[in-house]
Formats: C-alpha cells, structure tokens, sequence
C-alpha cells in the first residue's frame, strides 16, 4: 500500500486526536508548520494556532460565508476543509489584503462606500471580492450579486456592499493579482 | 460544535484507499469535497470512526469515451462550469453547474460526491437520471455498473456499499440536444425546493424525437416524469404539449411538505419548473 507520506511520521498517514499530523503549508507568504489534530477545521487552525483571527466562524456549517479563504487561489470556506487538508497548500487570508502603510482597494472600498456595518461578515466579503475582481476586472452588478451569493451580510442590505465592490473595481491597481 | 475525533486515513492511490474502505467498512466514511460531509461532522449528525480523504488519489480527469462523457470520481462542481468539453459534450451539466450551491461551494464540492449524498433536491442527481448516466462504483473485490435509475435508494442513502469508492460518473453526450434546468431556491445558492432537468432531441425542429424530464426536490429521491415525457415524443413543442407535459410532471411527483415548501407547493413547483425547463430547453437557453 502507498500512503501520503509527511515528514515526521512514518507511512502509514494515520493521525489521531493525541499524536497529530505534521501539516506544512504557505499562509499570506509564511510558511507555517503545525501538528494539528484532524478533526479540526482549518477556520480554527489559522485562528487558534496561527493568530489570524480577522477570518470570523458564523455558522460553521458552510452557510454564512464568513470564513472564507483562498487556497491554491480558489476561494474555499475555511470551516469546511480540516486543516490537515491543507497540507502543501497556499492559503491567503484576509490579513493578506493590506501593505504595510495601505489598505488593499478592496479593504478601501467598503471603507468609503459603507460597505460594512458591524463588520462580522466583512472578511469574507473581501476575500470573494478579490477573487471576483481577479477573475473578472469590471464586473457587472448581476455578476457581483452572484459571486458574493454566498456571504450572508445582516446589516448592510447589499446595496452598499455592491457599491463598495464597483469601487474596488475601478481602483485595482491593473495586472494586479493580489 | 466541533467535529468528534476520528481516524484520519490519507490514501495517495485508488488502491489504498480501496483498502482502507475494504478494512473500515461500515465506521468509514469518504471525505471527497466535503461540503455535505463536514458540515455533518461540524454538526455532528455523522461521527465516523475513520476518514478516509480521497482528495490525493487522483481521479480527477475528464475525457471522452465514445458516446460517452466520463467524469472522474474527484472531478469538482467548478469543472463543470469552466471545462469547454463539459460545455460542448455535456451541456445539462454546465448549465445546472452555476445553481450547486455558491463559488466556494463548487470549487470543492464534486459530482461524484453529490451522487453520493444523495440529497434529493440535489441538481445532479435529477441530472443524472435525466440523462441515464452511470456510476462507476469500485471496491478492493471489483467493480460494478450503477445505472441512476438504480442508484438512489431513499432519501440520504444510495445502494452503494460502504465499501465501495465511485471512481467515475458516465454521462451520455448529448451536444446536439435542447437542454436546461430549472430550480426554484428560497435564496440563490441554498439547497433548492425543487428542480427540473430537461433534456430533448428534437427531431425535425418543431417535434420531439425524444424528451427526458426529471424532478429534483419532489420526492425521497429524483425522480423521471415518464408520462410527460410521453405527451411530448412525436409533438410539436407548442403551449399546448408544454402544459400538458407540465401537468404530467406534477403528477409524477410524490413530495412530502416541510418547512420550506408544502406538498402541494412541491407538486405546484414540479408543473411550472418543468415548463420553464422546457421553454428554455427550446429557446437554447440556461
């Protein structure tokens, strides 16, 4: 039999709650290295274990939103994929958006448009924005509407967070790809 | 809630993970894309005694075999939605791609997962009847043949053994086929109330050579309207046909309420969303 083999353990790749899975990957550029425990998801490994906490948990069962990420570049909901999973991946969190002395124009545009309220769903809403406006530069609001389908926003209404996305839109920086 | 402990088993081919599945039978679950499994998990409504992740094995390729477009058992939602072969050999497949669930949904999700759940207000499964296609199911003693027709049991549950991994969905190409699919869903995205695949060779342009309708969310499992389908083989496609296809589709369907939709509502939705599927299927429509 051929197992995943991951430095550290010896085939087979069997973890359990007490010994941990030796889990590497690249997250906002830094590479990390964690023993996790396979039942937990990668939502609570970049908030617990790694410190970034600005990726919210809502629901925790896929319906909010909330906590999506990017991994290898496709946004993915972060309390739906165990962290052992991201395994040799690049995740990108929302911590990832701003320079040092900048916010993203993603970040600038809910800014200026009110494109956030209490603020709980905004990660998410910025995460599938950047990857909206990498795939498609100059959205129509019927395509904005339907990548951000899946973050739910209980304050805003929508309307401004649409606003905010056309203002990203118009601000990204050309060939920039995050 | 936080998912209970399990064993997490990671094969890096189609055997091991046969073997796994072969060795844990029934405290085994397939983490495939994981957006109804984990879910379960969070929730915990499944508390499976072993994993096993079968996101390493490959099995995610697309390619043409004869008459027949094979999908991969690892092959993802969004590859339906992007994958210019899909588009052109298997269109009912990209067209009912973009209503599964949300982007971050489909770029983990898989067809073959789906099948599995069997959700009965899933789009593919109504896809896969409507098009007879067939599973491809493998254990470590061999492998069988599952025609749809066959594979959906009740809600939830298939006649797949727990020892058995779908290594590939076959789907009939249907290119110069009319097409669409119709759903009614309380939000974009969330699971539908009810759906209807519709697919149609049309014969001299005007008439129905051959029409395949089923219905997603009106019953314990997706089901074929045959009788519509009969009102419409050797018709015209005018109003007259379509309504009376559309009210043999309700009558097909054997909804049970909940709080989403009552039964009639259900059986309501079974009519209108299969003429609509209709309509568009002859416009060359979503």
């Amino acid at each position: 039999m051929t197992w995943a083999t991951t430095a550290g353990m010896g085939p087979p790749t069997i973890a359990t709650g007490h010994e941990g899975m030796l889990t590497e990957f690249v997250v906002n550029g830094r590479p990390v290295q964690l023993r996790l425990d396979p039942r937990r998801h990668l939502a609570d490994v970049l908030r617990q274990d790694l410190g970034l906490v600005a990726t919210h948990l809502g629901c925790e069962h896929g319906v909010c939103g909330s906590c999506t990420v990017r991994v290898d570049g496709d946004l993915v909901r972060s309390c739906l994929m165990l962290g052992v999973q991201a395994d040799g991946t690049r995740v990108e969190t929302v911590e990832g958006l701003a320079g040092p002395d900048h916010l993203h124009p993603v970040q600038q545009g809910f800014a200026r448009e009110h494109g956030l309220q209490c603020g709980f769903c905004t990660p998410g809403f910025l995460m599938a924005t950047l990857d909206l406006l990498e795939r498609t530069p100059h959205p129509t609001d019927e395509e904005i509407r339907e990548h951000l389908s899946g973050n739910i926003c209980r304050c805003t209404g929508y309307v401004n967070i649409v606003k905010a996305v056309r203002w990203a839109a118009e601000h990204m920086p050309a060939g920039d790809d995050g | 809630m936080k998912a209970a402990s399990f064993a997490y088993l990671r094969p890096a081919d189609l055997d091991s993970a046969l073997d796994a599945l072969a060795e844990h039978g029934e405290e085994a679950k397939v983490l495939a894309g994981g957006q109804s499994l984990v879910p379960m998990l969070n929730l915990r409504l499944a508390r499976p005694g072993v994993l096993v992740d079968i996101n390493r094995i490959g099995l995610d390729e697309i390619a043409l075999d004869g008459d027949v477009l094979v999908l991969g058992g690892l092959v993802r939602h969004v590859a339906l939605e992007r994958d210019p072969v899909v588009a052109r050999e298997a269109p009912l497949l990209a067209r009912a791609a973009p209503l599964i669930g949300h982007a971050a949904i489909r770029n983990r999700g898989t067809v073959a997962g789906s099948l599995a759940h069997a959700d009965p207000a899933a789009e593919l499964g109504a896809v896969a009847l409507a098009l007879d296609a067939v599973v491809v199911a493998r254990s470590a003693g061999g492998e069988r043949a599952i025609p749809a027709t066959e594979l959906f049991e009740s809600p939830f549950s298939t006649t797949l053994r727990p020892d058995e991994l779908i290594t590939a969905v076959r789907f009939p190409r249907h290119g110069s086929w009319a097409c669409a699919y119709q759903e009614m869903a309380i939000r974009a995205g969330d699971f539908a109330v009810a759906g209807a695949a519709v697919v149609l060779r049309l014969a001299d342009g005007e008439r129905v050579g051959e029409a395949r309708i089923a219905l997603s969310g009106v019953a314990g499992v997706p089901v074929r309207a045959t009788e519509a389908e009969a009102v419409l083989t050797g018709a015209p496609l005018d109003e007259e046909h379509v309504a009376a296809a559309a009210r043999a589709a309700a009558d097909a369907a054997r909804p049970s309420g909940d709080v989403h939709g009552s039964a009639d509502y259900r059986r309501h939705l079974a009519g209108v969303l299969t003429r609509r599927a209709l309509l568009d299927a002859a416009r060359g429509g979503p």
